[in-house]
């Protein structure tokens, strides 16, 4: 039969010679094998201490963005929610009142803003669709829970942090990612 | 004259076994945790490294946790002989350090202490009693634990032990005859004077080496308590703290065998190439500790190093082993080494 690869080995079944009877030799070369794995790196991360480099397309939990001034950016036009193939995405819309003007940036605003965590797949297309920059895909982990409910993010789970009440946790949120969503 | 017993030696005596048997439950404690990391290093990870500074606080944690175990005692188990067993077993682990010379005499404010808590002048003698003991703790709790595979991990233990110590007991016999005492200080200052006995006898001592793995359970002999066969062996039925003393008194033993095959083999408190007694005694004697210390840990690691090498014998594989090569090598041995001294002696 043809062999089909040329990794092929006879196997060896000619009897074994004193000296592999032995054992004793094999055994020091399997000891000394293992012995020089004590020099080799260790490819474990210590993960809470140490994260691995994401990729710059890495695609984490949502986040609702704020303008410079820390406004809303957000409309409530629903198109993130139409492009939504998981549909996990729903929210209600209100009108800004007068003196809300520091609050969000246009007339119309998202009074409520839900994801479900459990039915979104993470597949960014909310970021796409979104005309005013006001949602994206942060660096972060949706974090676990002990209950299914809680997984349905409200709006003050997925707002980002006052950019200047908070700059710190304004900028930790903010990630890499945002550097590249200028272009709207 | 029934009272004329020297207290300050009694105090000396009991102090002294106070410190050794506690030392030797912390080793075993940092045997536990050295066996984990060695396993982790050899295999490429990071071993235990969450409690306390390098995992340092890992032993502690162990024990902890089989401490807050749910203590079972199994319906069908015949109870007392159950308590008895993992009993047994650490009792006897922690016997054998006994005999063993630590190190030499101590002037401590004008009395001399010997660091040794009995010179029995049957001292290895001694060893191999108590360590034959140490297999009736397993099989009197595997037998207690009415389970099938701990009856089977239990017999495999007795018949291994049995079979291993023949070959033990007579590659022994070889280096009796070459250093004339059963006494454990008297080989370590024949040894200080000429040389380590590992020299005189390679051949007795590997397959000292290799029994006393089996006699420790240890791998490539780890039969009795084959996870993936017998479940957990002997141990099966066995929670909580119980478990803990047949884990621990397992470490005990692997640390004593380390300490006995030291002592026999590689001069005990003996510091190679060093004449001692240019030193002052004290610092001699300390110096001797760390010596023999050493040598311990080096055993300690072979130890561990063979188990995440070697792979578990098959039954037979081990028996074949025990009866038929180890022990005509040892009688081999101990015939060629009384033909050696017959000759050089006539």
């Amino acid at each position: 039969m043809q062999a089909l690869t040329n990794k092929a080995k006879q196997v060896d079944r000619a009897p074994m010679s004193f000296i592999e009877k032995m054992y004793l030799p094999a055994i020091i070369k399997g000891m000394s094998i293992t012995f020089s794995h004590i020099f080799k790196k260790k490819p474990t991360i210590n993960y809470p201490e140490k994260t691995r480099p994401f990729s710059p397309v890495f695609r984490g939990m949502q986040i609702l963005n704020r303008d410079a001034e820390g406004r809303e950016n957000c409309t409530a036009c629903g198109l993130c929610a139409v492009a939504c193939p998981a549909e996990a995405i729903t929210m209600e819309a209100a009108e800004r009142q007068i003196g809300e003007e520091n609050l969000y940036r246009e007339e119309k605003y998202a009074a409520k803003y839900e994801i479900n965590m459990l039915r979104c797949i993470f597949c960014g297309l909310c970021e796409e669709a979104c005309p005013k920059d006001a949602i994206y895909l942060s660096e972060t982990f949706t974090p676990a829970d002990y209950q299914r409910k809680q997984f349905i993010y409200s709006k003050n789970d997925l707002l980002i942090p006052h950019p200047i009440e908070n700059p710190e946790a304004y900028k930790n949120a903010l990630g890499n990612r945002a550097n590249k969503t200028t272009v709207n | 004259m029934l009272l004329a017993i020297d207290f300050a030696l009694l105090l000396e005596k009991l102090i002294l076994v106070v410190v050794v048997v506690f030392a030797s439950l912390g080793i075993a404690m940092y045997t536990t945790f050295a066996e984990r990391k060695v396993a982790a290093i050899l295999q490429d990870r990071r071993g235990p490294n969450r409690a306390g500074p390098f995992g340092l606080l890992q032993p502690l944690a162990d024990g902890m946790k089989l401490f807050f175990k749910e203590e079972i005692i199994p319906n069908f188990s015949s109870k007392f002989l159950f308590v008895m067993g993992p009993a047994l077993a650490m009792l006897t682990a922690c016997m054998t350090s006994a005999v063993i010379p630590w190190g030499d005499k101590i002037d401590f404010f004008g009395r001399t202490v010997d660091l040794q808590i009995a010179d029995v002048n049957i001292g290895i003698l001694y060893v191999f009693g108590v360590v034959s003991l140490g297999v009736y703790g397993i099989m009197i709790g595997s037998w207690a634990s009415n389970n099938k595979f701990s009856l089977m991990g239990g017999l495999r233990a007795a018949s291994q032990i049995i079979s291993y110590e023949l070959a033990m007991g007579i590659s022994l016999i070889a280096l009796l005859m070459i250093t004339g005492t059963l006494s454990l200080k008297e080989m370590v200052v024949q040894q200080q004077h000429g040389y380590w006995n590992v020299v005189l006898q390679p051949l007795g001592f590997l397959i000292f080496l290799i029994c006393s793995f089996a006699e420790c359970n240890r791998t490539p002999f780890d039969l009795p308590e084959a996870e993936n066969e017998l479940i957990g062996g002997y141990h099966t039925e066995y929670s909580s703290m119980k478990l803990g003393f047949y884990l621990f008194s397992e470490y005990i033993n692997m640390f004593i065998s380390s300490v006995i095959m030291a002592t026999l083999f590689f001069g005990g408190y003996d510091i190679p190439f060093f004449d001692e007694s240019v030193l002052a005694p004290n610092l001699a004697a300390i110096l001797g500790i760390v010596a023999l210390m050493t040598k311990v840990i080096a055993f300690i690691f072979l130890f561990m190093w063979v188990r995440w090498t070697i792979p578990r014998f098959r039954y037979d594989q081990l028996m074949h082993l025990g009866w038929r090569i180890l022990i005509p090598l040892a009688l081999f041995n101990m015939l060629a080494t009384g033909g050696v001294i017959l000759y050089f002696n006539k």
